[in-house]
This record gives structure tokens, C-alpha cells and sequence, in this order.
């Protein structure tokens, strides 16, 4: 626990290393090594590494990689391997950063993964809004390709895999994988019912399927390397290994920055000099959302938690995406959650009725409150409709729907009435005034 | 506006071979259609159909799912301006205010001149940069007033070509698979089976 210990820098290593997203550069710096290792194991060592190191799923969901893998259904090939690289859960920036300028240290674990689990063939699928990261991971794999490291009989042994990049076009539902794979199968990007539909047993083409997170993959290497001991050495019990969190909104060093587990706190991450050196000058916390827009918010007397799965969690919220969004006094709560929650509007996929019905009138009572119309009884309205989609409006969310979309529409709802009562009901009683046109930018035309 | 040139029919042709189904390339090859146009016109979702084994109305099915697909013209540049909550929080929305007196056209409209089409958009993953915006995807981040200006008249006299490709052209890399290194793409049914099948330089799976 001692401050002088060195914490390894895992996925983040070559992001200042001046060509640190080539080949060549990569090879100088200990690339390919993992998947060297690898490939002198068995599938199954493989496998028991990642499986030792317990390395929770840097998504969001954060279901352990190694269990992930074992859930797969034994006796039934093709298997494929899919990456989750469609990152767009407000606040989030990490898998763009790596796949921009570390692109083989996710190729490698894409590589190591697809051998472990025996997978026929591997689809990374990048957010189509990233043409830069697109071009850097298309480069990377091309260049593999032809230095022998994909494709057949991989470092010459009697190993290979097809590695495809594959592109979104603009939907956030598609981080879901179900939906991610619906799309990968060239359809509308609409989340599956689980059960039947769990990607282990019936995922992509209806074969067993293991989709995971750009982060989660950028960590195996290290793992193959140093082993599942070493990473579960890193952290605390509930939470291994070192984590990407990007810190924005009003701070004042804002940036992405790769912290270890369990032992780091929200306050170190906010007020470090290395990190982000405080909230922004001359002011004072509001609250700060501790994982990704779906996360209820956190205050000031959560500043002293670890970033720490159970934590976090026992506390009401979740790391979630890794995304820590910083709220200073200054911040209109109505309208931060008012952002949020038209947010998860837009991007409803339409399958489910609470969600698509529940997140339309949620984002419609808002812009009534913030244009200066709204009523005293649209804060219990706002409320009942959230409890409609979830709930109880408890923590973890109860779901009333396929996917978590409609229920992480409630957080922000549930979690500004609770703390900031008095800021709706200003806006109701016209205490408050809209900011008159700037207010309402998002409003629907429709 | 138009089907694929014949040297777009082998790129697609290409993109659809990597996939185990044709059908998973409907996405890709409605970007390359869109590259090739600057929007996705109703013939070359046609052709998409054609290509991938679908009907025309089951491509239009998919592309009116995504964000990103314009199955109408836009301008030569589309302006991408994040309001989501931590551009908010530095002034996302007083950007997007100021993109658009500027350019005197409200989001979701396009200049009379067909160069600037101004969009609202949600997060674009660079939130540590906040305020951000996109003009054809390509990122400019921490952007003030100002910038935003500048940046129009370089875009408007036609500098900065190499950085900001016109609408619809994403990646100007492409994926290629050198056929003495290609493992081979087995359709599902191929595939099927209790192990996983062998291929030239593997031994038979143990049984």
C-alpha cells in the first residue's frame, strides 16, 4: 500500500513514446512477447493465467475476462472473438486512446484471446465516428499481417487467425454486445433477449461468442507475460490491476490517465498534481459522476473512496466505463442531468416501450422545467416515469427492459432530484429563468 | 446518385470475403458508398443489397439505424459539435450558439453554399478535451470561438485537404490481406462442427 511502490503502467506504456503506434516501435519496446508466450502454452494455460488474474471487464459491466471465456459452450465451433471497440458512453475516452497509439497492444490481445478460446476468427469493431483510430488499427494489422503475426501459421508455428477491423456508423446502443453483434451481422443495432441469447452460447451467427472491451484486451498481454499472479497482486480483492479513467468536466488537469485499483482514491485522481491537480481554480465540488453518464453521481464524501468495484458499488454507484466527470459549483444540476437523460433518449434503440416512451417523456418534462413552463408536480413526474423504467429506482437498477439503456436514464434523475430538490423546484416556481436560447440547443425540432 | 465504379465493386467484393456472412459487410459497404458519393443515395443501397444478399429495403432498414449514414446530400464538410456533459460543462453549447450564427444555419441545416453542414452531436469520446468538435469525423479538440472561425476560412479556401477529407471518407487506410498470409475465411457452415477445423500447416485437432 506503501506510495513508494511502482505500479506498473500496463496499457498506457508507449502513449508518449514518439512512434510508439508502429511495428517497429512496438517490437523495440517488449511487443509480440506475450503472444510469443502464448503460443509456447496450451490454450488452456493460457486461459488459467488470465482466469488467476481476475481481470474484471473495463467496459462497463465489468464481468471477469477469464470467466467470460469459460462460459463459452465446449463442443461447438466456429467460435469467434469480437472486440467491443464502439465507445461512446458520455465521458468515456480510453479505448480510442489506445487503439490511436498503442493499436498492437490490442491486436496482441486480441491475438493471445482468439488462441486461448480457439476462436475461428476475430472482429474488432471500432466506432465508426474514429476515422483516425481506424487508420492507426488498420495500419497496425496490415503490418502484422505481412511480418508474420497474423493470419497463418502465426511466429511460424501451427496457429492462425483471420483478424478483421470492422466499422460502426453511429450508435451508442451498439456498446451493448448483443446489439454490438446484431450489427456485426449487418442489422439495425437492436440489444438480444438474454436468455437465449447469451453471446457464449448463441452470439455472432449464432455461434459461441466472447465479446470484449478494448481496455480488457490491451491488458492481456501483460498479463501472458508477467502472469495472472502479478496483475492480482495489483489492487485490492474486489478490483485487480491498473485502470484507464478519464477525467474531464471542471477540473484542472483534465486527462486520461491509467491509476491502480483498490488503492487509489476518487481525491487522489481529482486532486493529485499528476492527475488532475484539483477542481477547476477557485472553486468547490458539486458532484461528479463516478463512472460513465449511466452512474448515479457522487458528492464530496465520496471523494475518499477507492476506485474499487465493491466500494463503489456498496456506495451506490459503479466505475462503470472508467469516465469521471467533475461538477463544480458553478453547474446548473437540471440541466447536467437534462443532458444526460436526452442523451439516452436519442440513442433508445426503440425495441423496448419503457425505454423508448419512458426516456421521450423524460427528456420532454425536462425541457418543459428549463423552458420556464414546467409545473410543481414534474419533479414526482420525473420521478414516477424513471421508476416506470426502473423500478424503485434502487441501485444496482432494476430493469424493465431488455437492455440497461432505459435504466441508466434514471441515475441522473434520481440521483440530482435527491441531492438538488431545491434547483428544480426554482426552476418550477420561476425563481430560476432560462438562459433563453441556449437552454433548449438539444430540443427535438420534432 | 450512383452504383459503384467498378474499381469500388472490387474494394467491396474485397470486404465482403472477409466475413463469414455477406451480410455482416452491409455496414462497411454503405461507408464505401458513401465515400464514393458523399452521401448514401438510394441506388447505391441497391447495389449494397445486391452485394451483400439482401433486398434494397433491408439496407435501408439498416442504414436509417445509424447516426452516420446521410441518405441525403450534405455539405462537402459536416460540422459535428459535442453538447454532451462534459462539453456542457465547458461550453459545448455556447460553441454549438456560435457554429451556428456563424455559419447562419441552425443544426441539422446546410449553407447555401453546400460547404458546411452543422450538426449537434453526442459524445465523441475526447471528453478531456472538452470543448470539442468533428468536421468529417476528424477531431478538433479544446476549440474556442475563434478557432471555430478560422478554421471555417481555411476549410472554405480549400486548405487543410489532407487533414479533413470530404464527407463520407473514413479511413484512408483498407484492410489488406496478403494471400500468402490469409488463415481463410470459412462460412458458418464450413466451420461447423465438434472441433475446430484444421488448416494448411495445423495437425488435426486432438481427440
Amino acid at each position: 500500500m506503501s506510495a513508494e511502490r511502482r505500479v506498473p503502467k500496463i496499457v498506457s506504456s508507449r502513449w508518449d513514446v514518439k512512434n510508439g503506434h508502429t511495428l517497429d516501435v512496438y517490437l523495440q519496446t517488449g511487443g509480440y512477447q506475450g503472444l510469443e508466450r502464448a503460443l509456447s502454452m496450451t490454450p488452456e494455460q493460457v486461459h488459467d493465467e488470465v482466469k488467476a488474474a481476475t481481470i474484471q471487464g473495463r467496459g462497463g459491466a465489468g464481468f471477469p475476462a477469464g470467466a467470460k471465456w469459460g462460459l463459452i459452450a465446449p463442443g461447438n465451433y466456429p467460435r469467434y472473438l469480437v472486440i467491443n471497440g464502439d465507445e461512446s458512453e458520455p465521458g468515456t475516452y480510453k479505448d480510442r486512446v489506445i487503439i490511436e497509439r498503442d493499436p498492437h497492444l490490442l491486436l496482441e490481445g486480441v491475438l493471445i484471446t482468439a488462441y486461448a478460446i480457439r476462436a475461428e476468427q476475430a472482429f474488432i469493431y471500432i466506432r465508426g465516428e474514429m476515422p483516425f483510430a481506424h487508420e492507426r488499427m488498420i495500419q497496425a494489422v496490415n503490418d502484422a499481417y505481412r511480418a508474420g503475426y497474423v493470419g497463418r501459421n502465426v511466429l511460424g508455428k501451427p496457429w492462425g487467425v483471420e483478424v478483421v477491423v470492422h466499422w460502426g456508423a453511429g450508435a451508442y446502443i451498439v456498446g451493448e454486445e448483443t446489439a454490438l453483434i446484431e450489427s456485426l451481422e449487418g442489422n439495425r443495432g437492436m440489444p438480444r433477449l438474454k436468455p437465449p441469447y447469451f453471446p457464449a452460447a448463441k452470439g455472432l451467427y449464432m455461434q459461441p461468442t466472447v465479446v470484449n472491451n478494448v481496455e480488457t484486451m490491451a491488458n492481456i498481454p501483460w498479463i501472458v507475460s508477467n502472469g495472472g499472479a502479478a496483475f492480482a497482486a495489483l489492487g485490492n480483492e474486489t478490483s485487480n490491476g491498473t485502470r484507464l479513467f478519464a477525467l474531464s468536466g471542471h477540473v484542472n488537469k483534465p486527462g486520461v490517465y491509467e491509476v491502480e485499483l483498490g488503492v487509489t482514491t476518487f481525491r487522489d485522481l481529482v486532486e493529485k498534481p499528476e492527475y488532475g491537480a484539483g477542481v477547476r481554480s477557485g472553486h468547490a465540488l458539486k458532484a461528479f459522476i463516478p463512472g460513465g453518464a449511466s452512474a448515479p453521481w457522487f458528492y464530496e464524501e465520496h471523494l475518499d473512496l477507492p476506485l474499487s468495484a465493491k466500494e463503489v458499488g456498496d456506495a451506490g454507484s459503479m466505475l462503470g466505463s472508467g469516465a469521471v466527470v467533475i461538477m463544480d459549483e458553478t453547474t446548473d444540476a437540471v440541466r447536467a442531468a437534462w443532458r444526460v437523460v436526452m442523451f439516452f433518449a436519442k440513442e433508445s434503440c426503440g425495441k423496448c416501450t419503457p425505454c423508448r416512451e419512458g426516456t421521450t417523456w423524460l427528456r420532454r418534462i425536462y425541457e418543459r422545467i428549463l423552458s420556464g413552463a414546467g409545473r410543481p408536480e414534474d419533479i414526482e413526474l420525473l420521478l414516477d416515469v424513471a421508476d416506470n423504467i426502473s423500478p424503485g429506482l434502487a441501485w444496482p437498477p432494476r430493469q424493465t427492459t431488455i437492455c440497461p439503456l432505459g435504466p441508466s436514464a434514471a441515475s441522473p434523475i434520481a440521483s440530482s432530484i435527491r441531492r438538488f430538490r431545491h434547483e428544480y423546484e426554482a426552476y418550477v416556481t420561476g425563481a430560476t429563468r432560462p438562459a433563453d436560447d441556449l437552454v433548449l440547443t438539444g430540443a427535438d425540432p420534432t | 446518385m450512383a452504383r459503384f465504379t467498378p474499381e469500388n465493386v472490387k474494394i467491396a467484393e474485397a470486404i465482403v470475403a472477409r466475413y463469414p456472412r455477406k451480410r455482416s459487410a452491409t455496414i462497411p459497404l454503405c461507408h464505401l458508398a458513401q465515400e464514393q458519393d458523399g452521401y448514401l443515395a438510394d441506388d447505391a443501397m441497391e447495389h449494397v443489397a445486391e452485394l451483400v444478399g439482401a433486398t434494397p429495403a433491408e439496407v435501408r432498414g439498416v442504414a436509417t439505424f445509424y447516426e452516420m449514414f446521410k441518405l441525403h446530400p450534405v455539405g462537402k464538410y459536416l460540422v459535428g459539435v459535442c453538447t454532451n456533459i462534459s462539453c456542457m460543462l465547458l461550453g459545448g453549447e455556447e460553441l454549438l450558439q456560435h457554429c451556428s450564427k456563424s455559419l447562419g444555419v441552425k443544426p441539422g441545416g446546410t449553407t447555401d453554399d453546400g460547404m458546411f453542414t452543422l450538426e449537434e452531436t453526442e459524445c465523441l469520446a475526447a471528453c478531456t478535451e472538452a470543448p470539442m468538435l468533428q468536421v468529417n469525423y476528424r477531431y478538433f479538440h479544446r476549440i474556442d470561438h475563434d478557432g471555430f472561425d478560422r478554421l471555417v476560412d481555411e476549410l472554405r479556401q480549400g486548405g487543410r485537404a489532407d487533414e479533413v477529407p470530404p464527407h463520407g471518407t473514413l479511413s484512408r487506410v483498407r484492410q489488406v490481406i496478403p494471400e500468402e498470409r490469409a488463415f481463410g475465411v470459412l462460412p458458418v457452415e464450413a466451420a461447423r462442427g465438434a472441433d475446430r477445423p484444421a488448416r494448411a500447416g495445423e495437425p488435426e485437432p486432438a481427440k
